[in-house]
């Protein structure tokens, strides 16, 4: 399947370019990041609250596999419709700073879109951590995936 | 930038991460690795084969031996890298688009 999502993350820098083209017209794109009940379905989470508007908040709540709930929340700072939203995230309970997210909305043509998302981390080592966090969940199911192996009676 | 993607396919099997998880550990041979798996021998030479053959593992051989050794210069390299996190968002945004396709049907 096409790659379709690009992440620039230069070395030694605190942020990452996040791109990603749609076969979407700029509207839809922008109202998926808008509206509550969609925000819920492609994102997969709860969502609390979603105050679009210059200094509004946002809080979202998932639920892992084992029951865990894991809250992020943020501050709307720049808020401007099919154009660009830029707000605070934080990953409440966690040690990671609150990072800032700039992402811009543009139309390709009347058909296409692309969002550009840019966080800005407090360190680089913040940056690299969070990038390395799901390639670490997947060694820790190999992990697991092993021990079940081992207990296994012969 | 070719041999990086392979060998991100190499740990995309979760077998194959087990076995590195196991060699990690210690040096072992073919026989000791596939002891550990309920997967047929021949399956498990041929995991042996594509992570070797992307450097994740090294061979030496030891007397009549051939032991299979973590290469931890290329499992760094891996590791390093963004695919994971990449995925997660290539899929979160494949979701988007779809629903909104529908979104955009109904209206």
């Amino acid at each position: 399947m096409e790659q379709k999502t690009r992440i620039h993350a230069e070395d030694g820098k605190q942020e990452l370019l996040i791109t990603r083209d749609f076969a979407l017209p700029l509207p839809l794109l922008f109202t998926a990041y808008t509206d509550p009940e969609i925000v819920a379905q492609w994102m997969g989470t709860r969502v609390l609250t979603l105050d679009n508007r210059v200094h509004g908040s946002w809080r979202f709540e998932t639920t892992d596999p084992k029951g865990n709930k894991h809250g992020f929340n943020g501050v709307i700072h720049e808020f401007e419709t099919n154009r660009k939203i830029t707000r605070t995230f934080e990953m409440e309970n966690t040690p990671f700073s609150p990072w800032i997210e700039y992402l811009e909305f543009e139309s390709l043509d009347g058909d296409t879109s692309r969002l550009t998302m840019q966080p800005v981390y407090r360190s680089v080592e913040q940056r690299d951590r969070l990038l390395q966090l799901p390639f670490a969940q997947g060694i820790q199911m190999a992990h697991n995936r092993i021990q079940e192996i081992f207990s296994k009676p012969k | 930038m070719n041999l990086r993607r392979d060998a991100f396919q190499a740990i995309a099997d979760p077998t194959r991460r087990a076995i590195l998880l196991l060699v990690a550990s210690q040096a072992m041979t073919a026989g000791a690795i596939a002891a550990n798996f309920d997967t047929a021998r021949p399956t498990v030479s041929r995991h042996l084969q594509i992570l070797t053959e992307c450097e994740l593992l090294g061979q030496q051989q030891q007397g009549r031996e051939m032991y299979y050794h973590i290469n931890a210069k290329k499992m760094k390299e891996v590791a390093e890298f963004i695919e994971p996190f990449r995925m997660i968002w290539e899929h979160r945004f494949n979701k988007l688009e779809s629903i909104m396709k529908k979104y955009k049907a109904r209206k």
